[in-house]
């Protein structure tokens, strides 16, 4: 297998889309998704390494989120009134790496860098190193009480910025999230979204066979959230509900966001075997192509 | 060094202060000072005596309840929020529910918060092992950037405390439930990663902190009783460790004892250990506890463990003789 190098990075540069129609702004997450995704192949098959399933199952919700939702562009990455995005589901960091590239918060040639000794490109984010990251993530559970602390601090501050949590279906076993939806529901932050990669798969097995998260609407709609089911392959969808928060005043957002580990690469798509396999040669070579007939057919998803 | 030869009394003879008073008096004078400063606790608003706190800014305590993973996770998110989280809760519940929180969030992740060990060691008696914290330092010496600090008095709490503020970045500091008599004078100024030699001494060096150092002193008055001339070093910061002031002891004595509350594995003694034994080596005697304690109340049981001023004594004149 040949190494990562800099002629695998070919992923072009967007910005953030937020004054423009909705056609438009769903064509741009469209074609930034699919760039992430051609690019995140690439990155895990040289590099050797990855979770690519999850990858794959979660880069249409942040694509949507830094392409037209988050309000954080690389000039205000430390500003404090920023929108957070927290990566509760650390091991798909290949994702985030490469959207940050591919919004402008990392440059896109340190991409090359992924995994090599002593890059700043970690399995899992380091907020020490890359800009845009909000929080060491890794071990599973601990997204959403940060980001509750977050919500909560901006509630104190009487500020209009916004919190985003993205946790996957699995991780919702952790107990600790139940902790923080209590918490986040008895001080009414209503400006703060969990979203859930909800791909029904775990490392192994399924969710429902490991130990099941049903009737999950009705759990969190027990826990104080406001439920909203989309599909999170579908940019429209997407982009109107993360757009639309607070959904409920007074509530936090629980959005269950419908999606295929693997998605939508056809060997991959919904096989649990993808959640940290590394495609071959070949096996990239058919993924790129159907990325491709994908962009023919006018949009990923 | 501190002059603490002006006390006409034993130290023994002091009127005793339980350290969670000077914390709550100095966390809302932070509060005051500082609109960033905030409160954090697992329900813990009356065993950390944060109750006028909660009434002067009932917005800047949060209390999640009793869930310790979020309460940890929740600091980092405040402070990720720009404010100062000053985390409140029982040390044994802090630290050994919330671990993979303090790693990840607070100490990997950088975070700005301070965790506030309350009633550490064993300081909850007959509530048993369950509640004793003597594990939370060893736990947290284990952990890359966070400073640990146990302080001696209600004096080292509050300075201690008013530079955690101060600075950015992980520190954890325990709250003693004990009562404890004034070690330093009223002017102390808290130096991290800094020891005070609190009495000087060529024979033997005791080195102590946390609810156990004025027994050190005590034990320090009876050696010289008997003609031998123990250093006394109180080590408030137990990491970053003074190394220079554990050698100096170690090459002008010798021997050394330590005297904590807390495991005799990898706390405060393990520290000092490690540092004669990789760059002077001289007879150590660790003092803490080694077990799961038997019922009794916290000096009972800092007795059993060889940590009243007598059994300091016993264990310096043994190992010099």
């Amino acid at each position: 297998m040949t190494a990562l190098t800099s002629e695998h990075i070919t992923m072009p540069v967007f910005h953030r889309l937020s004054n423009a129609h909705r056609d438009e702004q769903i064509a741009h997450i469209a074609e930034a998704a699919r760039q992430i995704r051609l690019q995140d192949l690439k990155l895990v098959h040289y590099a050797g390494a990855g979770h690519i399933g999850g990858d794959l199952s979660a880069i249409d919700i942040l694509a949507t989120l830094y392409g037209a939702v988050l309000r954080i562009t690389p000039e205000t990455v430390d500003d404090p009134e920023r929108d957070r995005f927290i990566l509760s589901k650390g091991h798909i960091a290949g994702a985030l790496y490469v959207t940050l590239a591919a919004f402008g918060f990392l440059p896109v040639a340190e991409l090359a860098t992924f995994l090599k000794p002593m890059s700043k490109l970690n399995g899992h984010p380091n907020r020490n190193y890359v800009p845009g990251v909000e929080a060491n993530t890794g071990p599973l559970g601990h997204g959403l009480p940060i980001a509750v602390g977050h919500a909560i601090s901006a509630k104190l501050d009487v500020s209009r910025r916004r919190t985003y949590v993205l946790v996957g279906d699995g991780e919702l076993q952790e107990g600790s999230n139940w902790e923080a939806m209590m918490a986040a529901s008895h001080y009414e932050l209503d400006r703060l979204t969990v979203i859930v990669d909800r791909n029904r798969l775990q490392q192994g097995a399924t969710v429902r066979e490991t130990n099941d998260l049903e009737p999950l609407d009705q759990k969190a709609t027990a826990f104080g959230f406001a439920v909203v089911e989309v599909s999170g392959h579908d940019h429209g969808e997407l982009l109107d509900v993360l757009s639309a928060v607070p959904f409920r005043p007074g509530k936090p957002t629980f959005v269950i966001a419908h999606t295929h580990k693997g998605h939508p690469i056809s060997f991959m798509s919904n096989n649990a075997a993808w959640h940290h396999k590394v495609p071959s040669a070949e096996q990239l070579d058919l993924a790129l192509d159907e990325l491709d007939a994908a962009d023919r057919q006018g949009g990923s998803a | 060094m501190t002059d603490i030869s002006e006390a006409t009394q034993s130290i023994a003879d002091r009127p005793r202060y339980d350290c969670r008073n000077a914390y709550v008096e100095t966390l809302a004078q932070l509060a005051h000072e500082n609109h960033r400063i905030v409160g954090v606790v697992n329900d813990s608003v009356g065993s950390s005596k944060l109750d006028a706190f909660k009434k002067a800014f009932p917005d800047r305590l949060i209390n999640v309840g009793i869930a310790e993973q979020d309460m940890v996770g929740v600091a980092a998110g405040l402070a990720n929020g720009g404010r100062i989280a000053f985390v409140s809760a029982a040390s044994c519940f802090l630290t050994g529910r919330a671990l993979e929180q303090i790693k990840a969030d607070v100490a990997y992740s950088n975070r700005n918060v301070k965790l506030c060990g309350m009633s550490p060691g064993m300081a909850y008696g007959e509530l048993g092992p369950t509640h004793h914290s003597i594990e939370d330092i060893a736990w947290l010496r284990a952990i890359h950037n966070i400073t640990i600090v146990v302080p001696a008095d209600p004096i080292e709490t509050a300075a201690a405390m008013r530079w955690a503020a101060e600075i950015e970045g992980p520190v954890f500091i325990r709250v003693s439930r004990m009562s404890v008599p004034e070690v330093y004078p009223e002017d102390y100024t808290f130096v991290p990663g800094k020891a005070v030699t609190l009495r000087e001494g060529d024979d033997v060096t005791l080195i102590s902190n946390g609810t156990v150092l004025w027994r050190a002193l005590v034990a320090a008055e009876q050696l010289e009783d008997e003609g031998i001339s123990a250093r006394v070093i109180s080590m408030p910061t137990v990491k970053p460790l003074d190394i220079e002031a554990v050698l100096q002891a170690a090459r002008a004595t010798r021997g050394i004892v330590t005297a904590e509350e807390a495991t005799v594995a990898g706390a405060l003694g393990g520290a000092v250990a490690e540092t004669i034994v990789q760059n002077h080596p001289t007879k150590i005697k660790i003092l803490g506890v080694p077990e799961f304690a038997p019922t009794g109340s916290a000096g009972f049981l800092l007795d059993r463990y060889g940590m009243s001023p007598e059994g300091i004594a016993e264990a310096a004149r043994t190992l010099i003789t």
